[in-house]
C-alpha cells in the first residue's frame, strides 16, 4: 500500500482512511471509521466532537499510542513523508516526544505525581538524546522560564501537586515542548482549568506555536475556544469526520446538521438574551451498534426531508461542498445552506 | 517530621497502657484461681494462700497493675519476703510461677524462632507474590494472567493447617524427603535449620504469596490506565521505563502498608503453623500460657507483640511518607 516516491508537496500530516476498532465482549467497538484529515506545516486544526465521537483516539492514533494487542489499527497516517502506521515500535517511541508531542486534559493526573517536574522533564530529554545532567536541567529550567513558570529555578524542584492547576499544564507544555516536536496534539488541554487560566493556556500555545512553528491539533468540545485558536476545524460524531472547513467558514456558514447543533449550543455574548440554547435531542449513538445510515440521523431535525430514506440506510460520504470545506451529509447542499442560514439568523436574534 | 514521630510515640505509649491495663482487667474477670494453679493436686488450703501473697494475688488490682508497670521502668522482687526472693530487673515484664522463669527470658527464647520463621517467609511470598502479581498485570486477559489467578484462588482457599498437614503427610513421612522438624538456630546448624524451617515457610507463604498476587497484579493494573503512564509513553520513553519507572512505582507503594502490617502480624507468632510444625515460638508459647492461665506470660506476650505492631505501624507510615512525596506527616 505504501509508495515509497510520495510527491514533494504533500501535506505535513496525512490521515487516510484511518480506522481503529477494538474488540470487546459485546461487539467490535469501531471507536475511528473512515478519518481522512490533512494539516498543513505550521497550521492548527481543531478537531472538535463530543465524548466518544473518537477525537481522542485519533489523536493516540497518531502517537501511535493504541496498543496494538486490544486494537486494530487501519488506514494510512503520514507525517512529514513517513508513514506511521506499521512503523516497528522502536521507530514509533523514538518519534513521540520528539517529532510528535501531546499534552492532556488534565494536567494533575498526568504528571507523576512521585518525581519533581524538573526530572520528569530531563527525562523527557534524555529519552531522545544523550546529554549531561547540568545541560538537561539547563535546558529544562529554560524551557520552563518560557512557558511562564514565574521563579523556575525555585519551581523546578517541586513535585506536580505543590503547583496550580495552570503551572502543571505549563509544565506539561515544557515538557512536550522539550525537544522541539514538529507537531503538538493538545488534548483537551484546557477543559480541567478555570477559565481565567484556559485563556493563559490557550494564549501560550499560540505563542509558542508562532515561535517554534508548530504544527497544532487541538482537540476539544469546545467549540468558543476554537475560534480563537485554529486556522481549520473538523468536526467528528460517531467515530467519523462530518465536516471539515476553515475556521471562519464554519461559524458563518455550517452546512452539516450536527455541526449546526454544536454552534446553536454554545453560549455568545453577540446573541439576544431571549433566544435559548438548543440543545442537540438525544445521545451519541453506541459505538458497538451505530446506526445503519447516517449516524448522525437518530438525532438529526432534517433528516425527513431527504428523499427515500437514504439518511437510515445509506451512509453518506464526506464531500467537498466548497474549497476546503467537506461536509458528510444527505441533504442536498442548497438545501442545508438554507437551514444553517436560518438557524444562524434565528440565533443572531435576527427574523 | 521530628514532631510527628514524637506525637506517635507519645501516643503509642499511651496505647500500650490501655493494653495491658485491658489484658490485665480480662484475665482477672475469668473464672479460675491463678492461685490454685501455681500448686499441684494435693495442695492445701494454706499453701495456697501462701503463694497467693507470694505472688501479690491479694493485692487489689490496681495496686497489682502498678507493679506491673514500675517494674516495666525499675524491676521488681517477688517473695521478697521469703527465704529465696526472686530479683526481676528492669525492664521485668513479670515472672511466670508455673514455669519458673522470668516472661521475658521466655519471650526472649521463643522470638528468633518466630523472627526467622516469619521473616523467610515473608521474602519468599514477598518474592513470588509481587513477581507473579506483575508477570499476570502485564500479560493482562490472556493465559497466563488467568493461569496466575487461578492459581491464587487454589492458595487463597487453603487454611495453613491442611497445607502443613498434607506437606508433613508427604514430604517428611511418606517420602521422607525432609527428616521431621525440629528447630536449631541457624547458627548452631545452618543445613538443619534450612530443613526444619523450608515447610513452614511454605505453608505461611502459600495464603500471603495468593493475597499479594492479586493485590498487585490490581495495583499494577490500575496505575497502568493512569494518565501519567499515557504521558511517560507520549514522552517516548522506552516500554520498560514506562512499566518499571513509572507504572510500577507508584503502582507497588500501597503494598508497602500491607507488607509491613502482615509482616509484623506475623512477627508476633504464627500459632498454626507453630502448631503443626513444633516450632517453639511467640505463638506456641501464647498458646500454652493461655492453656496454663498463666497471666503474667499471657499479659508479657501481649505487651511485646502489641509493640512490633504498632512500631510497625509508625514504620510503614514514615516509610510512606519517603516513598510518596505527597504525603506530608503533620
Amino acid at each position: 500500500m505504501t509508495t515509497p516516491g510520495r510527491p514533494a508537496e504533500h501535506p505535513f500530516l496525512e490521515i487516510k482512511d484511518l480506522g481503529v476498532a477494538f474488540p470487546t465482549e459485546d461487539g467490535l467497538v469501531r471507536a475511528v471509521e473512515g478519518v481522512s484529515l490533512s494539516i498543513e506545516r505550521g497550521r492548527t486544526l481543531a478537531i472538535v466532537g463530543e465524548s466518544g465521537s473518537g477525537k481522542s483516539v485519533t489523536a493516540q492514533a497518531i502517537m501511535g499510542l493504541i496498543d496494538r494487542k486490544i486494537a486494530t489499527v487501519t488506514g494510512e497516517i503520514w507525517l512529514d513523508g513517513q508513514e506511521l502506521i506499521g512503523l516497528p515500535a522502536d521507530d514509533l517511541q523514538a518519534l513521540r516526544g520528539a517529532q510528535v508531542a501531546m499534552i492532556f486534559q488534565d494536567p494533575m493526573s498526568s504528571l507523576h505525581p512521585f518525581y519533581r517536574v524538573g526530572d520528569q522533564i530531563t527525562e523527557a530529554i534524555n529519552a531522545h538524546r544523550s546529554i549531561r545532567a547540568k545541560a538537561a536541567r539547563a535546558m529544562a529550567l529554560e524551557m520552563l522560564r518560557r512557558v511562564g513558570i514565574p521563579a523556575p529555578e525555585r519551581r523546578i524542584d517541586d513535585y506536580p501537586h505543590q503547583l496550580s492547576g495552570g503551572m502543571r499544564q505549563r509544565v506539561m507544555i515544557a515538557m512536550a515542548l522539550i525537544n522541539a516536536p514538529k507537531m503538538l496534539i493538545a488534548d483537551e488541554p484546557t477543559t480541567a482549568l478555570d477559565v481565567t487560566v484556559q485563556a493563559q493556556i490557550l494564549e501560550l500555545i499560540t505563542s509558542l506555536q508562532d515561535e517554534f512553528g508548530i504544527t497544532v491539533i487541538m482537540i476539544t468540545h469546545d467549540l468558543g475556544i476554537v475560534a480563537d485558536v485554529a486556522d481549520d476545524v473538523a468536526v467528528m460524531y460517531g467515530g467519523r469526520i462530518v465536516e471539515v472547513a476553515p475556521t471562519g467558514v464554519l461559524y458563518a456558514q455550517p452546512e452539516m446538521p450536527y455541526t449546526l447543533g454544536l454552534l446553536s449550543s454554545i453560549p455568545r455574548m453577540d446573541r439576544e438574551l431571549s433566544v435559548r440554547l438548543e440543545p442537540i435531542p438525544g445521545n451519541p449513538p453506541s459505538p458497538i451498534h451505530l446506526p445503519l445510515g447516517c449516524v448522525f440521523q437518530p438525532r438529526c431535525m432534517y433528516s425527513d426531508r431527504v428523499a427515500g430514506g437514504a439518511c437510515l440506510s445509506v451512509r453518506p460520504d464526506l464531500l467537498a461542498t466548497a474549497a476546503g470545506h467537506l461536509v458528510r451529509c444527505h441533504l442536498p447542499a442548497e438545501e442545508r445552506r438554507q437551514i444553517s442560514q436560518g438557524v444562524l439568523n434565528v440565533l443572531a436574534g435576527g427574523s | 517530621m521530628a514532631a510527628y514521630v514524637v506525637r506517635r510515640l507519645i501516643l503509642m505509649v499511651a496505647l500500650l497502657f490501655v493494653l495491658t491495663a485491658a489484658v490485665f482487667v480480662l484475665f482477672t474477670l475469668l473464672p479460675g484461681d491463678p492461685a490454685r494453679l501455681t500448686c499441684g493436686k494435693a495442695c492445701s488450703a494454706q499453701t495456697i494462700e501462701a503463694n497467693r501473697h507470694r505472688l501479690g494475688y491479694d493485692q487489689p488490682i490496681l495496686t497489682q497493675y502498678e507493679e506491673f508497670l514500675s517494674g516495666l521502668f525499675v524491676g521488681r522482687t517477688f517473695s521478697a519476703d521469703s527465704p529465696e526472693p526472686i530479683v526481676c530487673n528492669a525492664p521485668c515484664l513479670g515472672y511466670s510461677f508455673t514455669r519458673h522463669e522470668q516472661v521475658l527470658t521466655l519471650i526472649a527464647k521463643a522470638a528468633p524462632t518466630t523472627f526467622w520463621l516469619a521473616i523467610g517467609a515473608f521474602i519468599m511470598w514477598i518474592i513470588t507474590g509481587i513477581s507473579l502479581g506483575i508477570f499476570a498485570a502485564l500479560n493482562h486477559g490472556h493465559w497466563p494472567d488467568r493461569l496466575v489467578m487461578g492459581i491464587s484462588l487454589v492458595g487463597y482457599s487453603l487454611p495453613s493447617f491442611f497445607i502443613g498437614l498434607v506437606l508433613i503427610f508427604f514430604v517428611v513421612i511418606k517420602w521422607s524427603w525432609l527428616p521431621f522438624p525440629s528447630y536449631v538456630s541457624p547458627f548452631d546448624n545452618p543445613f538443619q535449620f534450612l530443613q526444619t524451617m523450608i515447610l513452614p515457610w511454605i505453608v505461611l507463604a502459600v495464603l500471603n504469596t495468593a493475597f499479594y498476587m492479586r493485590l498487585t497484579r490490581n495495583q499494577v493494573l490500575e496505575t497502568l490506565n493512569e494518565d501519567y503512564v499515557r504521558t511517560a509513553r507520549a514522552k517516548g520513553l522506552p516500554e520498560r521505563t514506562v512499566v518499571v519507572k513509572h507504572a510500577l512505582r507508584a503502582g507497588l507503594t500501597p503494598l508497602v502498608t500491607a507488607a509491613g502490617m502482615d509482616l509484623a502480624y506475623l512477627l508476633g507468632g504464627a500459632i498454626i503453623t507453630e502448631s503443626i510444625f513444633n516450632l517453639p515460638g511467640l505463638g506456641a508459647l501464647a498458646v500454652s500460657s493461655v492453656l496454663e492461665s498463666d497471666l503474667p506470660l499471657i499479659t508479657g506476650i501481649t505487651l511485646v507483640t502489641s509493640t512490633v505492631i504498632i512500631v510497625a505501624n509508625l514504620v510503614v507510615d514514615l516509610l510512606y511518607a519517603v516513598i510518596d512525596p505527597r504525603v506530608r506527616l503533620a
